[in-house]
């Protein structure tokens, strides 16, 4: 142990460099275009195009899904040495120091976020064809969706930080448009608003990142930051690490603005599956890996990047345990996931392409669990307190099967999906010296634990058991039951289960297809380097052991609570952990005391100082001009004579003032 | 004969149109009094001309009687307009800008 302990030194080759993009390749921006000319189209053409717009929006997306499997086999033709691609496209700031070319970076890691946002982007917009079906904005819904998938293209295929923050701040305002899709609805608009602002606090972050950047490299573009930073001192590059964590805790609900991802699920479920789980929240990840030089050279900052995946990850389980909106257990799920991937990209080389890894595998079988979800709703009539369900998996036969693949796949059950790249990030998670392995390995140990029993609790408490809902003939004997509205679950038209079927396979079998011989993580390693093989502190087989053992326990506390016991349809008070949870562990409150209560009262002491100082000033003084004026109107009597009588009294002490200071 | 003379007579005249108009109420009266007192000035003009032998303080009478001339002509066609609209020459009654 001890030997292997001294061998841990990382070595990490140079990345590739990059060569400019030809061929095909010199597309690429039709990646970007297409889905934005689309969304222009729909936006413009109005209610004319109600009829064929979604058509029209699924094919842009699947567009730029064909581009890119293209770009893809085109890259896989080229030496790994070779496979990073600059594409140049205009100058886009010839400013005098600030000199910034727009162009696009296709690489392996950004052709990963293609595939992922174009293909599970693509299933999404068939899925929300018939899910939006009913709804009257199909087409606005369509084009906020085509807007999202261009700003998230545009976001992993910029090759600066200032292009990318416009990919980062058009997937921002696409999220926020799609919260608030349903905006006469006040709570909906509040939750977009949130949303938005928590994404701002980030955004600041990158912002901030960037001026850094500019101040000690005089660039923004990838290429020269990274080819700047062994030069550059450790402070600076722990700062720009920090900012840039911010940012990615902004966009990937990470602790401490973890806040908005509950409230995001506001929005329509395919909303919540493409953007609030397969493929927004993970920029945060990206943009770590992304930058990776620059946490390479600044520990600190990669010490706090660990912290805060370690501490979300687990935060988010236990909110997730506590849930009963179906919606929002995944959406926690969604957080404490990111939060492994956090952590592995805080791990540095070791960790990069698992990063990536379970961020693929998880957009497959979150975005299939987030659709199941939708299917559950769409059969129960947009129910989401899952305490009301029970016994589904006889009446959706398809949702059940799909959701169960996810399912099984997010606990980390051999040899589905999760497995595969969740006990990757654990083991990763052990390597290391002194407490630092111990402790994060921990985290990511006892968070398999906490998502075996939150998932397994999710899926019981819909699939399995008793009815918990009314269906109309047989007499329940809980009133709670006999009074809520009949429902009629049903399974969800084709254009919806096709969409899950395939991710539901994606969920089963991407994990061990990618896994085969390190496949994935070679074809990473022009991006992330190469990690020279590291030893845990504890043997492998030893962790995956312990990752099953836990899983099995999650599993059955969560069989004996909600399995084999009946689920009270309303929810017992519970111990203070769990009551807690429920409230997303006063994370608002918290928010609310630190923030924005202090903020709002120094708006309303600044509007009462502005009130009574400023414009007490100014109308004071206008004030006095008035009294002024009032005693001087009385001089004007409008007799002529007094007037005289005071021009003669002015010219006596005249011509008298005069003599006096003559003599 | 002693110019000081024509002075005091020139401040008795000045003093008394000042008094008529600042006491009198009719207008035609008020006008005399300023007369009296343009006139008073002219007085003193003319005397320190003879007194200091220099002709401009004539000069400047004469400018002063072509004044009061004009101003006569103009001061009587309004008071007679007042007179005529309003059926009184007590300048008391001319407040009307006194809102």
């Amino acid at each position: 142990m001890t030997s292997s302990i001294a061998t841990l030194v990382a070595a990490v080759e140079p990345q590739a460099a990059a060569a400019p993009a030809e061929g095909i390749v010199s597309l690429a921006w039709l990646l970007v275009a297409v889905p934005l000319v689309s969304a222009a189209v729909l936006l413009l053409a109005g209610r004319g195009s109600d009829r064929w717009g979604h058509w029209l929006g699924v094919l842009a997306s699947a567009a730029s899904f064909v581009l890119g499997l293209v770009l893809l086999i085109s890259v896989l033709g080229r030496d790994a040495g070779e496979r990073v691609l600059d594409l140049r496209l205009f100058t886009w700031l010839p400013a005098e120091a600030l000199n910034v070319d727009a162009g696009l970076r296709v690489d392996p890691l950004s052709l990963t976020f293609v595939m992922l946002v174009t293909f599970v982007g693509t299933l999404i917009h068939v899925y929300s064809v018939a899910y939006m079906e009913h709804d009257t904005d199909r087409r606005r819904f369509f084009a906020y969706l085509n807007l999202f998938v261009a700003a998230m293209l545009l976001l992993v295929l910029a090759d600066s930080f200032l292009l990318l923050f416009v990919g980062w701040e058009g997937v921002g305002l696409a999220s926020y448009l799609l919260i608030g899709f349903w905006n006469h609805n006040t709570p909906y608009a509040v939750a977009a608003k949130k949303a938005f602002v928590a994404n701002r606090v980030g955004d600041l972050g990158l912002l901030i990142a960037m001026m850094l950047m500019f101040a000690a490299f005089g660039a923004v573009d990838f290429e020269t930051v990274f080819a700047a930073v062994p030069g550059a001192s450790e402070g600076v590059l722990t700062v720009i690490g920090l900012m840039l964590l911010l940012a990615a805790c902004g966009k990937s609900a990470q602790f401490p603005l973890q806040s908005w991802l509950g409230d995001a699920m506001a929005g329509p479920t395919p909303v919540s599956a493409l953007i609030h789980a397969a493929t927004m929240v993970t920029a945060g990840v990206y943009l770590i890996v992304r930058s990776a030089p620059v946490f390479d050279g600044a520990p600190t900052a990669q010490l706090v990047v660990v912290v805060v995946g370690a501490f979300t990850l687990l935060l988010g389980a236990i909110i997730g345990s506590a849930k009963d909106d179906i919606k929002k257990a995944l959406a926690a799920s969604t957080m404490s996931q990111i939060g492994y991937m956090i952590l592995a990209a805080g791990l540095g080389p070791v960790g990069y392409a698992f990063a990536i890894f379970h961020l693929v595998t998880h957009g497959f079988f979150k975005a299939g669990l987030f659709l199941g979800a939708g299917s559950v709703m769409h059969g129960m009539g947009d129910q989401v307190d899952m305490r009301r369900f029970g016994g589904l998996g006889r009446y959706m036969k398809t949702t059940y099967v799909t959701f169960g693949l996810g399912y099984l796949a997010i606990i980390g059950v051999p040899p589905f999906s999760g497995f595969w790249s969740k006990d990757k990030i654990i083991e990763a998670a052990f390597v290391g010296e002194g407490w630092r392995p111990w402790v994060f390995g921990s985290a990511a140990l006892l968070g398999a634990g906490i998502t075996a029993f939150y998932m397994s609790r999710l899926f019981f408490m819909t699939f399995l058991g008793s009815k918990r809902w009314n269906d109309g003939h047989s007499a329940s004997p809980d009133a709670a039951i006999a009074n809520a509205p009949v429902q009629h679950p049903h399974e969800a038209p084709r254009l919806m289960t096709v969409p899950m079927i395939v991710l539901a396979v994606g969920s089963a079998a991407l994990g061990g297809l990618l896994s085969i011989g390190g496949v994935f993580t070679s074809w990473l390693e022009p991006v992330t380097g190469r990690a020279e093989p590291h030893a845990p502190v504890m043997p492998i087989w030893v962790i995956t052991t312990l990752t099953l053992l836990l899983v099995l326990v999650g599993l059955a506390l969560a069989w004996r609570q909600y399995g084999a016991a009946p689920v009270p349809v309303v929810a017992p008070a519970g111990s203070a952990l769990s009551r807690a949870a429920r409230k997303d562990m006063y994370q608002d409150d918290v928010n609310d005391a630190l923030l924005v209560e202090p903020g709002q009262y120094l708006t309303r002491s600044l509007v009462y100082s502005d009130r009574q100082v400023v414009d007490g000033a100014v109308s004071g003084l206008a004030h006095v001009m008035v009294r002024i004026g009032d005693r001087m109107r009385r001089l004007q009597t409008g007799y002529v004579r007094s007037y005289a009588a005071s021009m003669t009294v002015g010219l006596v002490v005249l011509v008298v003032a005069v003599l006096a200071t003559r003599i | 004969m002693n110019l000081t003379n024509y002075l005091v007579l020139a401040t008795i005249l000045f003093s008394i149109g000042a008094t008529t108009v600042l006491l009198r109420r009719n207008a035609i009266i008020a006008f005399m009094g300023v007369e009296l007192m343009l006139n008073a000035t002219n007085l003193v003009l003319v005397t320190y001309a003879r007194m200091h032998g220099d002709l401009s303080g004539q000069v400047m009478a004469f400018f002063v009687m072509v004044v009061a001339a004009a101003e006569v002509v103009v001061g009587l066609a309004i008071i007679v307009q007042i007179f005529r609209t309003r059926r009184s020459a007590s300048v008391d009654d001319i407040n009307l800008l006194k809102s």
